[in-house]
C-alpha cells in the first residue's frame, strides 16, 4: 500500500516507472511529517556501568567494589539492570516507554585515546582520521534540502555535524547588539571572501531567529533552546548537544553523578520543549567508548571498551534494555580489564537513523558508516512516524 | 585578493599584532631575531602572580582553618581541595581542631607578605568551600589580567607568542578550583624561563609543577608495591593505587605524540616511574611547590619503549622524561605543531622535516628551531595562512589602538565570550591550531559583539595619542588593506564603525 503511494507521487513529479527500483522505495520523503533527531555526544567516556548498572551480574558488586552502586538505591529497570538514581526524568521516560538503552556497545575503535575514538565516534569512520566529514552531517544530506538542516547547540560545529550538508551553531551569548547597519556594513567586508561570508551572513540570520539567553545557561536551557531550533516550520530538523564531564579517573562517584544530574535536566528539557514533537522526535545519546570494569587506585575508572548508548524519544519502542550480555567475571572481560562489547555502534546508529526518518537501512548504512550489513542490526527501535 | 608585506608578516604572523606607533627595523628578520636578546622571562607586569609555594601554602592555611571551622562552627569544608589530597595521611582529628585554628592563623598572617593569595586571607572565618573557590577565581582573573597586559605591552612580541605556543602544548585547564589557583604560576614558572632554552628542560619544568600534577591526577598516584601502599594494605584501610592519567599524556600529547609506537605497557611503567612526585610543602623554597615524596615512588627498575631505568627515586622519572625529549617522534610532533602555527592548517612537509631534522640535530634546542621558521620561505607567504584564535585577535585588537594596559576590561570574561577562556581548553590536548575550531557563526558574530565593547577604549586611547582611527587599518596592515576594506572605511559613519570595520575586515582576521 505504501510502495503504491511513493509510485504515484513519483510519477507526479514526472518520474518514469524505471525509477522505481527497490533502493528508491524508501528514499528521499517529500512531505514534511516533523521527524526529528537529536544526537548527544558525551565528551569523555561515559561510564556505562554505573549509569544502566548490571545488577543481577553476580561479578557488579566486587568488580565495582567501592564505586557500586547500591541496588536500594537505584530505579529498576528490568530483572537484570537498574538505572543511575540522579536519572530521575530518564527513568520516567523508560516507564513510559520513550526511552531504551542499548549495552555493552562499541565502535570499531579499539585503543582508548579519546581524541582518536571520538574522531571514529563522530566522523563513522572505521579508523581515526580516515575521513573529513561526519556521519549525522552526511545523514542531514539524506533528507529534503533545506538552509540549515542540521543546528548545533555549541560554539562550533562539532565533527560530527561537519560536512557538505548546509548546518550551524549557535551558543547563547550576553553580548550587547549589534546595529542593523553595522551587520550589514560587516557583511560587505566578506563579499569576496567566501569562508567569512558563509560564516556571517548564518550568523546574522540564526541571531535574528532566536532570542539570546540573558547570563549562563543551564543544561534545561539548552535543551530547550535545541527544541524551539527544531520546532520551527521549515527549519533544522537534525540537533547535536554536547555533554562533557565523563572523563572520571577519580571522585567518580560524585561526578557523575552530578554530570548525570546535569544530562538529565537537558534531556527534560528537549522534550519539554519539543511538546507534541516529542512524539515525532528521536535522540541518541553516546560516548566515544566505556571505562574500566574495576575500580582504579584514585576512586574512579580508565578507559574502557564497551559502553552504553540511550534511545529516546515519543516514537521510541522504549522500556527496554537491549543487551548481548558478556558478563564481568575475569574470564569475560576484553583485555582483561573492559566490559566486552557484543554489538557494533555503528550499525545501532544505522538502525536508529533510518528508522527514524523512514529511510532504507542499507542506504542509511552505506552513507553513513560505509558498511553494508546483510540484515537489520536493531529493527523495531523506532515506531514510524504518524503521518 | 590579501596580500601581506614581509613587515605585516613580522608584526602580525611572527609578533602579536602591530601597534599604531611602532617603529620596526628596516629589516623584519633582523627585528625578530634581535628579539632573543631582549627578551625577559620575568617581567615586571607577572610580579604579582604568586608561586607554587606560596599558592600551596594559601591552600593548606586555608583548609586547616576550614577544619578547624567545621568542628567550631558545623559549615562545610572547602570541596575544592578534594584534587590536592596528600596520599597518605588521614583527615585531622577533631579533636586537634582547635588547637589547628590558632595555628593556622599565625601562619596566615605570616604569609600575608608573600602575595596575593594570603591578601585575600583577611576574612578569617572560613566556613564554606566557597572561600577557597573565590580565593582561586581572583588569583586567576589577576593572573589573566597580567598575562594579557604582558603581550600589550612586550618589546618581545614573537618570544611573548612562543610562550603563548609552549603553554598551549604543554596546556593544564582550569577546570578545578585548585588548577585555578595555580595556571598562573604555571606559565610564568614553568613555561616562560625555558622559551628559549631546550625542550627537555620545559618538559621536566611542567611536569613537576603543582599545577600539571593536579590537573592530571598525578598527585594522587601511588606506587601499588611503595611503602605508602604497603602500609595501607597493613592497616587494612582501602588500598592506594596508580593513576596512569599522567603519564598516558605525557606520551599521547607532551612528547611522542599519538599513535608514535607506545605501548599500554609503556604507560603504566612511565606512570611507575613518576610516582612520588606531587605537590610540595610550605617553607620548602625554590621549589615552586613541587616535592618527591620516596614513600609513594614504586620501588624496582622500569622499561619503556624498550629502554632500561634502573630503580632509583626522582632520577629514574627524569631519565625517561629526557629520553622522551630526544626522541624522533617527538622532533616531529613538535616540528609538526610548530609549521602549523606558522605555516597553515595544513604545512608544506619541506618545513616540517627542516624544523624535525633542526630539532633532532641540536637535541631540542627551541631558539635553534625559532631560527629555522625564520630562515624558511613557507612562514613568509604572502597570502594570509592562518586564521586568528579569540586570543590572537583580541590582543591583535587591543596592541592595535595602542592599549597598554586592560583597566576597565573584564579580559576574562570577554575570552569567555569569544570562545577561548584563557586555560581552559577543557582538555589535556589544548586548543586545536586550526581554522575550524574558530571559524563558525556564532564565534565570528561574537567577535563583532566584543568590538562594541571595545570601540569605546579603543577610541579613547587613539584619542589619547592623538592618532588618527581613519588611517588605522594603514597603519596596522600596511600595504594590506584592500580597495573594497578600504572603501567601506572610507564611507563608515562614525569611529565606532571604523574601528569594527578594520578589525573585522579579512585581513585583521588573518595572519
Amino acid at each position: 500500500m505504501l510502495q503504491r503511494r511513493r509510485f504515484l507521487h513519483l510519477a507526479g513529479t514526472g518520474a518514469s516507472a524505471a525509477m522505481m527500483a527497490p533502493g528508491l522505495a524508501f528514499a528521499k520523503r517529500q512531505a514534511d511529517t516533523g521527524q526529528r533527531f537529536v544526537f548527544v555526544i558525551q565528551r569523555g567516556a561515559a561510564d556505562g556501568l554505573n549509569i544502566v548498572i548490571p545488577h543481577a551480574d553476580p561479578a557488579y558488586g566486587q568488580m565495582r567494589g567501592t564505586l557500586a552502586i547500591d541496588q536500594a538505591a537505584a530505579i529498576k529497570l528490568d530483572g537484570m539492570f537498574s538505572l543511575h538514581p540522579a536519572l530521575t526524568r530518564t527513568a520516567a521516560m523508560f516507564a513510559q516507554k520513550e526511552a531504551a538503552f542499548v549495552h555493552a556497545v562499541a565502535s570499531p575503535y579499539r585503543e582508548r585515546s579519546h581524541f582518536d575514538a571520538q574522531n571514529v565516534l563522530e566522523t563513522g569512520g572505521a579508523k581515526p582520521h580516515e575521513i573529513e566529514t561526519g556521519w549525522l552531517n552526511r545523514l542531514a544530506g539524506m533528507l529534503p534540502a533545506r538552509d540549515p538542516q542540521g543546528v548545533a547547540l555549541a560554539p562550533i560545529v562539532p565533527l560530527a555535524l561537519r560536512g557538505k550538508a548546509p548546518v550551524t551553531s549557535f551558543a547563547p551569548t550576553s553580548l550587547p547588539a549589534i546595529p542593523a547597519d553595522l551587520l550589514d556594513r560587516v557583511g560587505r567586508l566578506y563579499e569576496r571572501d567566501r569562508e567569512l561570508r558563509a560564516a556571517w551572513v548564518s550568523a546574522v540570520e540564526t541571531h535574528q531567529q532566536v532570542h539570546a539567553a540573558a547570563g549562563g545557561v543551564s543544561p534545561a536551557r539548552l535543551g530547550l533552546m535545541a527544541a524551539q531550533f527544531l520546532r520551527q516550520p521549515g527549519g533544522p530538523q537534525i540537533a547535536m548537544l554536547e555533554s562533557a564531564g565523563w572523563d572520571t579517573h577519580g571522585g567518580q562517584t560524585s561526578r557523575l553523578t552530578a554530570v548525570l544530574g546535569s544530562l538529565d535536566a537537558m534531556l527534560g528539557g528537549l522534550r519539554e520543549g519539543l511538546g507534541s514533537a516529542w512524539a515525532n522526535t528521536t535522540v541518541l545519546v553516546a560516548t566515544e567508548f566505556g571505562r574500566t570494569v574495576r575500580a582504579n587506585g584514585t576512586g574512579g575508572t580508565d578507559h574502557g571498551t564497551g559502553a552504553v548508548a540511550w534511545i529516546l524519544g515519543g516514537g521510541v519502542n522504549g522500556g527496554r534494555v537491549i543487551a548481548d550480555w558478556p558478563g564481568l567475571r575475569d574470564a569475560d572481560l576484553l583485555d582483561g580489564r573492559d566490559l566486552r562489547p557484543t554489538m557494533a555502534l555503528d550499525g545501532l546508529i544505522a538502525s536508529v537513523a533510518s528508522q527514524a526518518f523512514g529511510l532504507d537501512p542499507g542506504e542509511v548504512a552505506h552513507v553513513l558508516f560505509g558498511t553494508r550489513p546483510s540484515g537489520e542490526v536493531l529493527p523495531g527501535l523506532v515506531k514510524p512516524a504518524r503521518v | 585578493m590579501v596580500v601581506y608585506s614581509d613587515k605585516a608578516i613580522a608584526l602580525n604572523r611572527f609578533g602579536l599584532g602591530a601597534r599604531p606607533a611602532t617603529w620596526l627595523d628596516a629589516d623584519p628578520r633582523r627585528w625578530l631575531l634581535q628579539q632573543f636578546e631582549r627578551y625577559d622571562s620575568n617581567p615586571s607586569v607577572l610580579a604579582a602572580i604568586p608561586d607554587g609555594t606560596e599558592v600551596y601554602g594559601g591552600y593548606v592555611a586555608i583548609r586547616r582553618a576550614a577544619e578547624a571551622s567545621r568542628a567550631i562552627f558545623g559549615g562545610m569544608v572547602g570541596g575544592g581541595l578534594s584534587g590536592l589530597g596528600e596520599s597518605g595521611s588521614g583527615s585531622d582529628d577533631t579533636a586537634e581542631a582547635a588547637g589547628a585554628k590558632t595555628r593556622c592563623l599565625s601562619r596566615t598572617t605570616r604569609f600575608m607578605a608573600a602575595g596575593a593569595m594570603c591578601t585575600l586571607l583577611g576574612n578569617n572565618s572560613f566556613r564554606t568551600g566557597e572561600d577557597v573557590g573565590e580565593a582561586a577565581r581572583k588569583l586567576y582573573r589577576n593572573a589573566v589580567e597580567a598575562r594579557t597586559a604582558s603581550a600589550l605591552t612586550s618589546e618581545t612580541p614573537f618570544i611573548e607568542r612562543m610562550v603563548h605556543f609552549w603553554s598551549n602544548h604543554f596546556c593544564v585547564s582550569v577546570d578545578s578550583v585548585p588548577v585555578l589557583a595555580f595556571a598562573g604560576a604555571f606559565e610564568r614558572d614553568a613555561i616562560r624561563p625555558h622559551v628559549l632554552g631546550r625542550f627537555e628542560d620545559m618538559l621536566l619544568a611542567v611536569e613537576q609543577h603543582p599545577a600539571m600534577l593536579i590537573y592530571l591526577n598525578q598527585n594522587i598516584s601511588v606506587g601499588p608495591n611503595s611503602a605508602v601502599a604497603v602500609r595501607r594494605k597493613q592497616s587494612g584501610r582501602k588500598a592506594l593505587g596508580l593513576n596512569e592519567n599522567l603519564a598516558r599524556e605525557i606520551l599521547e600529547l607532551h612528547t611522542l605524540g599519538v599513535r608514535t609506537g607506545y605501548s599500554q605497557a609503556d604507560v603504566t611503567e612511565l606512570a611507575r616511574t613518576i610516582t612520588g612526585w606531587n605537590v610540595g610543602p610550605i617553607g620548602v623554597q625554590g621549589t615552586q611547590g613541587f616535592v618527591f615524596k620516596a614513600q609513594s615512588h614504586e620501588p624496582g627498575a622500569r622499561t619503556i619503549r624498550g629502554l632500561r631505568y634502573a630503580a632509583g627515586g626522582i632520577a629514574q622519572g627524569e631519565a625517561a622524561l629526557r629520553d622522551l625529549a630526544m626522541a624522533e617522534a617527538t622532533a616531529r610532533h613538535i616540528a609538526t605543531k610548530l609549521a602549523v602555527h606558522f605555516a597553515g592548517d595544513k604545512p608544506p612537509q619541506v618545513l616540517v622535516d627542516r624544523l624535525a631534522a633542526a630539532f633532532g640535530k641540536t637535541g631540542g634546542d627551541l631558539a635553534a628551531l625559532y631560527r629555522v621558521l625564520i630562515d624558511s620561505p613557507e612562514a613568509w607567504v604572502p597570502q594570509p595562512v592562518k586564521l586568528k584564535s579569540p586570543w590572537e585577535w583580541l590582543v591583535s585588537v587591543l596592541r592595535g589602538v595602542g592599549a597598554m594596559q586592560v583597566d576597565g576590561l573584564d579580559v576574562s570574561a570577554l575570552l569567555q565570550q569569544l570562545g577561548q577562556q584563557v586555560w581552559k581548553p577543557g582538555s589535556p590536548a589544548g586548543w586545536d591550531d586550526q581554522a575550524t575550531a574558530w571559524l563558525s557563526p556564532d564565534m565570528l558574530f561574537r567577535r563583532a559583539q566584543v568590538v562594541q565593547q571595545l570601540v569605546g577604549k579603543g577610541a579613547a586611547e587613539l584619542d589619547g595619542q592623538g592618532l588618527d582611527v581613519q588611517g588605522l587599518g594603514d597603519v596596522l596592515l600596511p600595504g594590506a588593506i584592500s580597495m573594497e576594506t578600504a572603501a567601506e572605511i572610507r564611507d563608515a559613519p562614525d569611529r565606532t564603525s571604523v574601528l569594527s570595520l578594520v578589525t573585522m575586515s579579512p585581513e585583521f582576521l588573518r595572519r
